[in-house]
């Protein structure tokens, strides 16, 4: 289900004195089984964009188009999109409902009008998934769980609709460290059955992490594309823009102006710790 | 679609009606809608009007705005409208068709009942628009003092009403990301008959309740721990201070007060 945006603009409050452009001109294309990463600073317009993906928002002007239907165009079936592309707003944990955890995963399937036995299996897998017992949690409130808990059922919640694109507005902001691992290693095996993934975050480590593709927005506007390695190259530009680098990236610049023999692109903590021994490590010279 | 409430809301600016102190505000609306029901006949309206607008055009607020505050009781003035001009008696008729009598003095009267409303609207929305709900307050906190004697919690109902309107866009806000989380998930708000629609409801009040007490919690929370403390001896960051143009304004609100005063004796 390829995704492809062309001169996206968004005005809020359009004729009014509050009118506040999100985003000017942006232009992107995602891939079918892609991990598309979105960074930026906050305000940068990365929800607004990401809204406009399963048609929550319609542009002001430019054209989304997802698998061929034209989101822009009034007269397109948006729920026909919307079962097909999976949204996890930010702290999706607020939007949960249901007296029980069975039951507030099985809104999104029963919205799509499966029958009983389907929306069930899908239930269980959605749990397996983001690793909740199901038979511990299937008869509580939500509302009892803990934070990361009740993370994990929200998402759950989505996933069990089977998008083909699932998109992820900060995953992990707000939770522990553990938390935060679960939640990336989730999104992970997702992603390695085949789908498309786009992920907002403030975090450059998660994004470096999972993210094959990297758009970076600043002010409503597309500022870099490229691959990890390509936009963290460019450590002073995302500075400018109030974003950072990974800190294995960090690191390697700072030995390396410092006449280390470390690669400057390196952006995973495996890069590092490999770059690391060779400079410094048995046979190295650095020691 | 939440925001296109317009009834109630402030319109920053810096005019000259948005600098007077919002208590001579309250008092002088006051005035004006007394006003309103006092006129009687077109010279009247003509002063009101004259007096409306001069308003208006001080404080910088485009009409358009104004008259979209107009646009949510339409229907009312409307339908007063029609209702007057078909039930009003007189001796001079213009059109009589069966049981439908129409007179001078209904036309007359439905038109100045239409009037009256959409005077008492803009008035009262220019200065919504104009003053901030936080001035707001505060001036009616300190117009009911006096209340105080009376052991009537003057503060704290200031208080509980600065918040309130203080969480009205946070609400909203919040619905709307409620109303669109359920939506990606599936729901569907806008279709449906009357129990369906309401049973829709379900998964945007429960969120939008647990998170409204949250939210208050932590306030509350937030607000003793920064030991706020009751009204009695607390000092303002901005104190109120009448100046020559509300000095002004009470001399224009009086004259156009004389006027229809006048012209209602005569």
């Amino acid at each position: 289900m390829p995704v492809e945006v062309r001169d996206l603009t968004h005005t809020y409050n359009e004729d009014s004195p509050f009118a506040a452009a999100a985003l000017r001109d942006v232009s992107f294309a995602i891939e079918d089984g892609e991990f598309l990463g979105v960074i930026g600073h906050t305000g940068s317009g990365k929800s607004t964009l990401i809204q406009h993906l399963n048609g929550l928002i319609r542009p002001t002007s430019g054209t989304v188009i997802v698998n061929g239907l034209d989101l822009s165009d009034k007269s397109t079936d948006l729920r026909r999109v919307r079962r097909r592309v999976g949204l996890v707003f930010q702290y999706p944990e607020y939007q949960l409902f249901e007296e029980t955890v069975q039951k507030d995963i099985a809104f999104g399937p029963r919205n799509l009008g499966l029958d009983g036995d389907e929306v069930q299996r899908r239930v269980e897998e959605a749990c397996a998934l983001v690793e909740l017992p199901f038979a511990a949690v299937r008869d509580k409130s939500p509302f009892e769980l803990s934070g990361g808990q009740k993370r994990r059922v929200a998402i759950a919640g989505v996933l069990a609709m089977e998008p083909e694109v699932l998109i992820l507005d900060e995953p992990t902001a707000g939770l522990d460290p553990a938390g935060r691992d679960a939640i990336l290693a989730l999104i992970r095996r997702w992603h390695e059955g085949g789908r498309t993934i786009v992920m907002v975050s403030h975090s450059m480590e998660d994004v470096a992490r999972l993210a094959d593709r990297i758009l970076v927005l600043d002010h409503g506007k597309k500022a870099m594309e490229g691959t990890p390695r390509e936009v963290f190259a460019d450590a002073g530009r995302l500075q400018e823009m109030g974003l950072d680098v990974p800190a294995a990236t960090r690191l390697a610049r700072e030995l390396s102006d410092r006449g280390f023999d470390v690669p400057r692109d390196l952006y995973t903590l495996e890069e590092l710790e490999e770059a690391l021994l060779r400079a410094f490590g048995e046979g190295g010279s650095a020691c | 679609m939440l925001k296109d409430i317009t009834l109630g809301q402030f319109y920053p600016g810096d005019s000259l009606v948005h600098r007077l102190d919002p208590r001579v505000k309250l008092v002088l609306m006051v005035v004006y809608i007394a006003m309103v029901f006092l006129v009687e006949g077109f010279l009247g309206y003509l002063f009101l009007a004259a007096f409306l607008a001069v308003s208006a055009f001080l404080s910088r607020i485009r009409i358009k705005f104004l008259l979209r505050s107009i646009r949510p009781v339409l229907f009312i003035v409307v339908f007063t409208f029609v209702l007057n001009i078909l039930f009003t008696r007189g001796d001079h008729p213009i059109l009589e068709w069966g049981v439908l009598h129409i007179t001078w003095e209904g036309v007359r009267f439905a038109v100045f009942m239409s009037l009256r409303l959409v005077f008492l609207l803009a008035g009262t929305s220019l200065l919504t628009l104009t003053t901030s709900p936080i001035a707001l307050t505060d001036a009616l906190e300190r117009l009911l003092k006096p209340l105080n004697a009376l052991h009537f919690p003057v503060h704290e109902m200031a208080m509980m009403m600065t918040i309130a309107l203080r969480f009205i866009p946070t609400l909203l806000e919040e619905t709307d990301k409620i109303m669109k989380a359920q939506t990606a998930r599936g729901a569907d708000f806008d279709t449906g008959n009357l129990l369906q629609r309401a049973k829709a409801m379900v998964p945007l009040l429960v969120p939008l309740f647990v998170g409204a007490f949250r939210r208050a919690d932590e306030l509350a929370m937030a607000m003793e721990a920064r030991c706020y403390h009751g009204g009695r001896h607390r000092t303002r960051m901005k104190v109120l201070r009448v100046s020559r143009a509300d000095g002004w304004a009470c001399g224009a609100t009086a004259a156009t007060l004389l006027l229809i005063l006048l012209e209602r004796l005569l």
